[in-house]
């Protein structure tokens, strides 16, 4: 369980979040949407501490991560991300990549993390380029890697910050569909995303945020049926008319 | 179209290549003999070697008499030592001084490293190598008389190499893009682990054409060696030209650095053409 408390960040004199408080419960997948620059992937990168917070506190299971003290390392373990632009090691095979983490960090044996590694690529479908350089492999699938990735570290929840921004249109899919399987398997995770039909069939909860804030929330019937705010009716009229 | 382009290109390439190691050829000249030297001097120059003239004569008496083509040899292994020692010290240097300086920018701080490594790399680079050369043996080992002079030296040059390869590693690191560190940080990997599995491994192979020219540098820097005493393939060739009297010994020395040069930058475009061909993974070639 993820709990965000009065959280700010500022880059510079701008305030790009301001006054967020929400909660991720296990097993929900929340969407969290809005218009170019209204801080959604902040707001994602505030909950792994990517971004520090200027202040207010994000706490995972009890744990106040912003504390000082905290070792972030530990508890970014249980949190995996996918990044709009991928982030595959390039000097890396595809097996590597995947078991980098989990024999740094000691957390499998060789043999454990490559079997682990073949599971993980059988089932976002790309076993055969487990070999495979990451150049040489479309968006979709380097994608799909990346979310290997992340999973082999056996995450608790996963965030995914605009996993298919970068894709071409006929890749989108094959990323979605993987999103989705572990959405149907009951993952905890937070999606920032423009698709906002996968939005509405995947999420549980849809966050809208606007200008730094949470400006609706709700379920997805309620959020893309039946909007309360001005602000979210004029923002889902545009991305939802064609 | 590319594959004819790609086809000339390699034919000059080829070309050069034959140009270049004809070079070598020139030196078997270092193992002839005298008699054989007398025969081409009669055909070549018309004299014999008893007289004064004549290049080859001159050159039978640079290198062959009392033998000392084997200064030249012995002062060779010497720069190459010195070259070794300090690339390898000034790579292990740089190493450590690049990633200070880079965790200081990324937020992970130890203000007095940064502070130190910033000051070596201001004086190293601010300073000629021939007085930091100077200062380290009669100053800093001045005491020390019995450590060999050409140990002093290599550590002298590796000293002085590590100011220049920090840059170049500093570089290297900035450019590998910050998604790298996010998504080994992500994964629950502390900056340490992140920086050596994921960042090093790539900026090293980024830089590593610069850190070759830099190589190349430190052959030719070495050269100043002799003012400490060690005789190397320079001062080799100073100590037969005030034998001699002769100039040759120099036109020696120059090419001997030249063909070291030559195949160092061979080298490296051996390793880029590599690189590349590792690089070159265009999209669905399968």
């Amino acid at each position: 369980m993820i709990e965000v408390i009065d959280l700010c960040k500022d880059f510079g004199d701008i305030r790009v979040l301001d006054g967020i408080n929400m909660r991720i419960e296990d097993g929900e997948q929340v969407a969290i949407i809005g218009p170019s620059g209204s801080g959604k992937s902040t707001l994602l990168r505030c909950l792994n501490l990517l971004e520090r917070p200027t202040s207010g506190q994000v706490i995972v299971d009890g744990i106040d991560i912003t504390a000082p003290k905290t070792n972030i390392n530990l508890i970014r373990r249980r949190m995996g991300m996918v990044f709009q632009s991928f982030n595959l090691f390039p000097h890396l095979s595809v097996k590597d990549n995947i078991t980098l983490a989990p024999l740094q960090l000691k957390l499998a044996t060789k043999a454990e993390a490559e079997e682990r590694a073949a599971e993980l690529l059988r089932r976002v479908g790309l076993l055969d380029k487990i070999d495979e350089f990451p150049q040489r492999l479309s968006g979709g699938q380097q994608q799909r890697v990346a979310i290997a990735r992340s999973l082999a570290m056996r995450p608790e929840v996963m965030l995914f910050d605009e996993p298919t921004s970068a894709l071409d249109p006929e890749m989108i899919r094959e990323v979605l569909d993987v999103i989705r399987d572990l959405a149907d398997e009951g993952m905890t995770m937070a999606i920032v995303t423009h698709e906002m039909y996968f939005a509405r069939d995947v999420a549980s909860r849809v966050i809208f945020l606007d200008q730094g804030q949470i400006a609706e929330e709700g379920s997805p019937e309620q959020v893309f049926k039946n909007p309360r705010g001005e602000r979210t009716k004029a923002f889902l009229a545009q991305v939802l008319l064609h | 179209m590319q594959d004819t382009l790609e086809l000339r290109k390699r034919q000059r390439r080829r070309c050069l290549d034959r140009l270049l190691w004809s070079i070598p050829a020139v030196l078997p000249l270092f193992l002839f003999t005298g008699e054989n030297v007398a025969a081409l001097n009669a055909i070549f120059v018309g004299q014999s070697i008893e007289g004064s003239g004549g290049i080859l004569a001159e050159f039978h008496r640079n290198f062959i008499e009392g033998g000392r083509y084997m200064w030249l040899l012995d002062g060779l292994l010497l720069t190459l030592f010195m070259s070794a020692m300090a690339a390898l010290i000034g790579m292990i240097i740089g190493l450590i001084l690049s990633v200070i300086r880079v965790s200081y920018r990324a937020g992970v701080r130890i203000p007095i490293l940064n502070a130190l490594a910033g000051a070596y790399i201001a004086v190293i680079r601010g300073t000629p190598v021939m007085v930091q050369l100077l200062i380290i043996y009669f100053s800093i080992f001045g005491n020390l008389t019995d450590i060999p002079p050409v140990l002093v030296a290599g550590l002298a040059f590796g000293i002085n190499s590590g100011g220049y390869m920090a840059e170049i590693f500093r570089a290297g690191i900035e450019s590998i893009g910050v998604g790298q560190t996010e998504a080994g940080r992500s994964l629950g990997l502390s900056y340490g682990q992140t920086m050596r599995r994921i960042i090093l491994p790539q900026a090293i192979r980024n830089v590593l054409p610069t850190m070759f020219n830099e190589f190349i540098t430190l052959l030719k820097e070495t050269s100043v060696a002799g003012f400490i005493a060690v005789d190397d393939l320079t001062r080799a060739g100073n100590n037969i030209r005030s034998k001699t009297w002769s100039n040759q010994p120099l036109y020696a020395v120059a090419l001997i650095y030249l063909i070291l040069v030559l195949g160092l930058t061979r080298l490296l475009s051996v390793l880029e053409k590599r690189m590349r061909r590792s690089d070159r993974r265009p999209m669905g070639t399968d």
